[in-house]
């Protein structure tokens, strides 16, 4: 690997102010929420923007090359492009902060965090984005960091020479198979669709690989181990007999689910768990917004949560402007 | 050539500006048998280069074993970011990739002498009248590690007991194994107790304080 150094764009930013009732707070930094506090800080609204990071899933994407302006771009670099585009603008930000609850008392509303910090607002556009889905399996929980992962930029490189299992069968699961190939002698791809949903230029690339043995229509019954990951247990959709695997690793990354828990009181949500928006990402609330990957949107890509960010924004000046 | 880009080097020289007070770093390194030592000592003088604030001394592990022996490095590359005093805050294996933004950090609050960690958390940590030791385990494509780092470091600027390492994984394979890390961040606190994850400040205070009990319980049975 070639060793760089990463310096992310950073710069002190005012923080929230408790006394204040904001125009607009923003739930959530990825690329709908970062694009929703650029369009609300051209509109001058006293904004907020509270997240847990910036960057959101970007930060952990390896390569980005469906993003105009860029034929290739690794994720990490298109966030430092957009923190640096935000930071162009005076915008109080509370990062590192995890909304808890979210309520609303006549027109304002209240964001209360994880740390204690209670915020309000006139309005809010909830971007707080998607995390990785869990399998639900007995063992997967109590063996996380113990050959479960979830990031596999970040822990595959402690599965050299060792025999792992990716799960999942779309883009992120033939990526980690991608990465895991260079060190892995053995991996198993298992996943519960007949059809992999991975783009074609991936899947053939990794279908000629010798060190990948596939198992399509197959679900994970459990994963083994007693201080670390042993092996796991697959069965095939179909009925047929079960499999014991034994290798040390399990890369799940069977997609994700909305981080949409703190609003749940408040709004409507489909069976997902997204939260429900009409094409201006109105939700059933007046003066609450929801835009990205969080939203019932479809199709969850970089660009469209930013579009969806700069809708929810003129949206909800739109609202504002009734307001007064 | 440098091992900093130009973009890189005058992006950090700006953000060195603000620094207020000066900064030492101390690098532990040998010729031979380590890998990324050589850069490591690269990156310091590198860095050192980028503010009349920074200096940088160069030791060799094996010939100046005293110096090593004061500052309690048992591995290296090693650096130390110390200002008026040794904080304890440790660099252990290169801080490349995302952990560049941990030193930089650590650099700043050095500097500045302070952190901006909650009253709360000050006062809890203000209760710590024994040694702990925080080691974070990172690799250098982990976006999430530099968070967990630069909170150890933090409050180990906060409290006179409290010594904080990054200990990169790919340079200290022993440690990886001994300590059983299959992911990261992870943080092991005096060698027993320990999380993986980043966790937000409270959680993460919670979990020194946690240790901190325990250890104390312990001996003071004993």
């Amino acid at each position: 690997m070639e060793l760089d150094f990463i310096l992310s764009k950073e710069e002190e930013k005012p923080t929230g102010k408790t006394e204040l009732i904001y125009d607009l707070l923003i739930i959530g930094g990825g690329p709908a929420g970062m694009t929703a506090a650029i369009y609300a800080a051209r509109k001058r609204l006293a904004t907020l923007l509270v997240s847990k990071d910036l960057g959101g899933q970007v930060l952990v994407t390896a390569e980005v090359e469906n993003y105009m302006g860029y034929q290739y771009i690794e994720g990490r670099e298109l966030v430092n492009k957009f923190k640096e585009q935000v930071s162009r603008f005076p915008i109080d930000q509370e990062i590192g902060e995890e909304v808890e609850e979210l309520s609303q008392e006549k027109d304002v509303f209240s964001i209360f965090t994880k740390s204690g910090k209670k915020f309000r607002g006139r309005t809010v556009i909830i971007a707080s984005g998607k995390r990785s889905r869990s399998l639900n399996v007995s063992g997967e929980e109590r063996l996380i960091g113990r050959g479960v992962t979830y990031c596999s930029v970040c822990d595959a490189p402690f599965f050299e020479g060792r025999e792992v299992a990716v799960i999942g069968g779309g883009n992120s699961a033939f990526e980690a198979v991608l990465d895991l190939v260079k060190i892995s002698p053995k991996i198993y791809l298992v996943d519960i669709a007949s059809t992999w949903r991975a783009d074609t230029v991936l899947v053939k690339q990794i279908e000629k690989e010798k060190k990948v043995t596939f198992f399509p229509r197959h679900r994970v019954k459990e994963i083994k181990g007693k201080e670390r990951v042993e092996g796991i247990i697959i069965e095939p959709l179909d009925g047929g007999e079960e499999k014991s695997l034994s290798l040390e690793g399990v890369f799940i990354e069977i997609g994700l689910v909305p981080n949409s828990e703190f609003s749940r009181s408040l709004v409507n949500l489909n069976e997902a768990g997204e939260i429900v928006v009409d094409c201006s990402n109105h939700t059933n609330i007046p003066g609450l917004f929801a835009a990205g990957d969080v939203s019932s949107v479809p199709e969850k890509q970089i660009i469209v949560a930013c579009g969806e960010g700069a809708k929810a924004t003129l949206t909800a000046y739109q609202y504002l402007l009734r307001l007064r | 050539m440098t091992l900093l880009k130009d973009e890189v080097q005058n992006e950090v020289r700006e953000r060195f500006k603000k620094l207020t007070g000066q900064v030492r770093l101390v690098n532990f390194t040998q010729k031979i048998e380590c890998h990324y030592c050589e850069e490591t000592r690269r990156l310091t003088e590198e860095i050192a280069s980028l503010s009349p604030k920074i200096s940088s001394r160069i030791y060799n592990f094996a010939l100046d074993k005293e110096v090593s022996q004061q500052y309690k490095i048992d591995k290296i590359p090693a650096l130390v970011v110390e200002g008026e005093r040794n904080y304890g805050i440790r660099f252990f294996g290169i801080p490349g990739g995302y952990e560049f933004n941990s030193l930089i950090s650590a650099i700043y609050d050095v500097s500045r002498k302070a952190t901006d960690l909650s009253l709360e958390s000050k006062d809890k940590i203000g209760k710590i009248d024994r040694p702990i030791h925080i080691q974070v385990f990172v690799t250098l494509t982990c976006p999430y590690c530099p968070s967990a780092v630069t909170m150890a470091h933090k409050l180990a600027l906060e409290s006179e007991h409290i010594t904080s390492d990054m200990v990169e994984s790919a340079e200290f394979p022993h440690l990886v194994n001994k300590y059983g890390v299959m992911g990261v961040p992870k943080v092991l606190i005096n060698e027993e107790f320990g999380f993986e994850g980043a966790l937000p400040e409270s959680s993460f205070v919670d979990e020194v304080m946690r240790a901190y009990k325990s250890t104390k319980e312990a001996k003071d049975k004993s």
